[in-house]
């Protein structure tokens, strides 16, 4: 199957006959996965499911940003979603896919950590983003980032009370976001740059690279993936795709 | 201070809204969705396949695991990813309740894995994943002597009650759980837990309350079932 | 009395009664309690003379014995093949069944089918669900090329073939394709262009979606014709 994808890029087609720049349809987003979680979001892609989440509570700040919140992403493997996928603690690929959701958000500024600080040097916000796939139908990377954008998007503060979390009262503050970033995944077969692959493109990935895009059409954070590399005209290209695809995407977020 | 009317207004012996919906997770080989009020139970199975390890492997018949657990965001206070106790033994539990329907002779040497999360709680979980898992190895064509219904019956102050919500689980005059699951068609109880505190008479009306409950639930079940398949026929 | 309680090509589910009395014997997907008869399985009701079946709608596959399958070599040692079907567990291609050619004792038996190639395979003997030997022998079997793959429902590909070939066959004359449909669910569709394949492959999973209506063939020709 490997070789027959590679040969039907190399036609300029793919095997559902999207162009290489186009996501799966349809996308969509809805914010009501759990009502005991601060945010929450499911978003498909095509045949791909993700819910992400958010819990907040409070803690002390780390001592070198005694001003700034915290935050905290996790992304587990449900053995729902794949057959690949075993219980247990956290593999490879999932460490990979928290570090670039987690850096999408943290090194893309998206968070406003002052404004997570409550007394500077004793007690902060922590937005803790559970991200969990539901159905694999390929490229996770792009649906599990895009769910932790929605939920936080939609994300409010608990009450607090003495400084204590008061569980299950939410107050109608939202977290506070500066931009919105949304990551696409740009993958590479053979000499071809392809987003959003399918179950079975995805066993001809070469290498990818991962970019957050905000508003202002600005690359916030990227993280490659496999062993291949890419050439500076490909990374060039590679974002100019991700833009494109970005700006589609940001239109289904609300 | 007796307990008059229910908080949400339920009669006693009533069950709060349900839905199913079967085939949710196009990966799985059978999968199921089943909601009871505002607790969402999601269950995939897979298999039968290769167990490992292999010393697991039973030449007679194919083995069951099920795996439970709540999702960090499904309950107030986030829950840590990863087994608790309490999960391990609610798996355990669930793997006990549906193995008596099923056939699995045909599957020697091989294992069937069930793997149910809990993605929005409100008491209830254990019996909503049973539900779902139930319809998971159905739609995942085990065959199976019956579909194995499950609800929480208990006491909440000085009342018996079907299917508690989590207000009525904190209620301050404490609150007794029951959870039970049974083979409707034979009437057999394949699940029964109790915490709390009821006396025999007590215990046998809620069970009584529990097995009509449990019939209701079947409806949804099979319901469920057709619907995937475009209704009962033609 | 004897009596049925259910509809021909009913959906059933696990559990349901489906015949009360002994005139009935219950067949695959059904089982006897008593004076009654239950299904086993989610599956469509069917009464064959005094015989009540149950057929399944989903599942996964299970090798039977004269099953054509389509495979991947997983692993060649110096006297077998193995080949995963998808099934739970490898299945065995001795090296006597591996061609209707003569190979010798010491062939590099990767010359012939090496891992990772797909294969058209027969099942000849079903010891256990862990002990499934298959043939390269018989007519039909041989290594596939390049093609798309695709994995469909095992339970509908007795519609997806129709009578005696009739559906794979149209599918195969409107589109100019190279199909190969395995038991086990996997099809092979190789064409002259990515379209056409694709064109194939969109009328095979619509037969899977609706492979339990009827006037299936019909729905099959008017499709085909208007994708062209």
């Amino acid at each position: 199957m490997k070789k027959y994808i590679k040969a039907i890029l190399d036609k300029k087609d793919r095997l559902d006959g999207r162009t290489f720049d186009e996501f799966r349809k349809p996308i969509t987003i809805s914010n009501e996965v759990s009502n005991k979680a601060e945010g929450s979001a499911r978003v498909k892609i095509g045949d791909t499911e993700v819910i992400a989440g958010i819990k907040v509570d409070v803690g002390t700040p780390y001592p070198d940003s005694q001003n700034r919140g915290n935050l905290i992403t996790n992304v587990e493997l449900l053995p729902v979603a794949s057959s690949k996928f075993l219980p247990g603690p956290p593999g490879p690929q999932a460490v990979e896919l928290s570090r670039i959701v987690d850096r999408g958000i943290r090194e893309s500024g998206m968070l406003d950590f002052e404004k997570l600080c409550i007394r500077e040097g004793e007690l902060v916000y922590n937005i803790i983003v559970d991200i969990y796939p539901i159905n694999d139908a390929g490229n996770l990377i792009d649906a599990s980032a895009f769910a932790a954008v929605a939920a936080l998007k939609n994300a409010v503060l608990p009450k607090l009370v003495d400084d204590k979390v008061q569980f299950g009262e939410f107050t109608k503050t939202k977290v506070p976001l500066k931009i919105i970033p949304i990551t696409c995944t740009v993958y590479k077969i053979g000499e071809h740059l392809v987003v959003d692959l399918n179950k079975d493109e995805e066993e001809a990935i070469d290498a990818r690279l991962s970019i957050a895009v905000s508003e202002s059409g600005n690359v916030h954070a990227m993280q490659k993936g496999g062993i291949v590399g890419f050439s500076i005209d490909e990374v060039d290209k590679a974002i100019g795709m991700a833009k494109k695809c970005v700006e589609k995407l940001r239109k289904q977020l609300k | 201070m007796a307990y008059t009317k229910r908080f949400d207004g339920r009669k006693f012996d009533e069950v709060r809204e349900m839905e199913a919906k079967v085939g949710i997770i196009k990966r799985a080989n059978g999968s199921a969705m089943f909601r009871t009020g505002k607790t969402i139970a999601i269950a995939a199975v897979y298999g039968p396949r290769e167990l490992f390890p292999a010393f697991l492997q039973d030449p007679k018949k194919g083995k069951l695991k099920c795996l439970y657990d709540l999702l960090s965001f499904s309950v107030t206070e986030r829950k840590r990813p990863g087994p608790s106790r309490r999960s391990t033994e609610i798996s355990m539990v669930t793997r006990d309740c549906l193995e008596p329907v099923l056939d699995l002779t045909k599957f020697a040497y091989t294992g069937l894995d069930v793997y149910i999360y809990i993605t929005q709680a409100d008491a209830g979980t254990r019996a909503a994943g049973i539900n779902a898992a139930s319809l998971a190895l159905a739609d995942a064509g085990i065959p199976m002597k019956d579909l194995i219904s499950s609800i929480a019956v208990g006491k909440v102050s000085d009342k018996i009650v079907v299917d508690l919500d989590k207000e009525e689980e904190d209620h301050k005059d404490g609150a007794t759980d029951l959870p039970i699951a049974m083979s409707v068609r034979t009437g057999k109880l394949t699940l029964l837990q109790m915490d709390g505190n009821m006396n025999q008479t007590e215990i046998k009306k809620a069970l009584e309350m529990g097995k009509k409950a449990c019939e209701q639930i079947k409806e949804v079940q099979v319901k469920a079932l057709q619907a995937k398949y475009g209704g009962a026929g033609k | 009395m004897a009596k049925i309680l259910v509809k021909e090509r009913n959906v059933v589910v696990p559990g349901q009664e489906l015949a009360d009395g002994m005139d009935y014997l219950p067949s695959e997907g059904a089982f006897r309690e008593g004076e009654k008869i239950f299904s086993s399985k989610l599956g469509l009701f069917n009464l064959d003379g005094r015989l009540i079946k149950v057929i399944p709608l989903g599942g996964k596959y299970i090798p039977k014995k004269n099953d054509t399958v389509i495979g991947r070599v997983t692993d060649v040692s110096p006297k077998i093949w193995r080949i995963d079907i998808g099934w739970a567990f490898d299945v065995v291609v001795p090296l006597r069944e591996g061609s209707r050619d003569f190979i010798p004792n010491d062939a590099d038996l990767t010359k012939y089918y090496d891992i990772g190639d797909l294969v058209v395979a027969k099942i000849i003997n079903v010891l256990s669900p862990k002990i499934v030997d298959a043939s390269m022998k018989l007519p039909g079997c041989r290594k596939l090329g390049v093609g798309r793959v695709i994995k469909v429902e095992s339970s509908r590909v007795p519609r997806i073939i129709g009578k005696q070939g009739s559906m794979i066959t149209l599918i195969k004359d409107a589109t100019g394709c190279n199909i190969t449909v395995g038991q086990n669910g996997l099809i092979w569709i190789s064409g002259e262009d990515s379209k056409k394949e694709r064109l194939a492959e969109e009328a095979i999973r619509k037969i899977e979606a609706e492979a339990h209506s009827e006037g299936l063939t019909d729905k099959i020709n008017n499709f085909l014709k208007e994708s062209k």
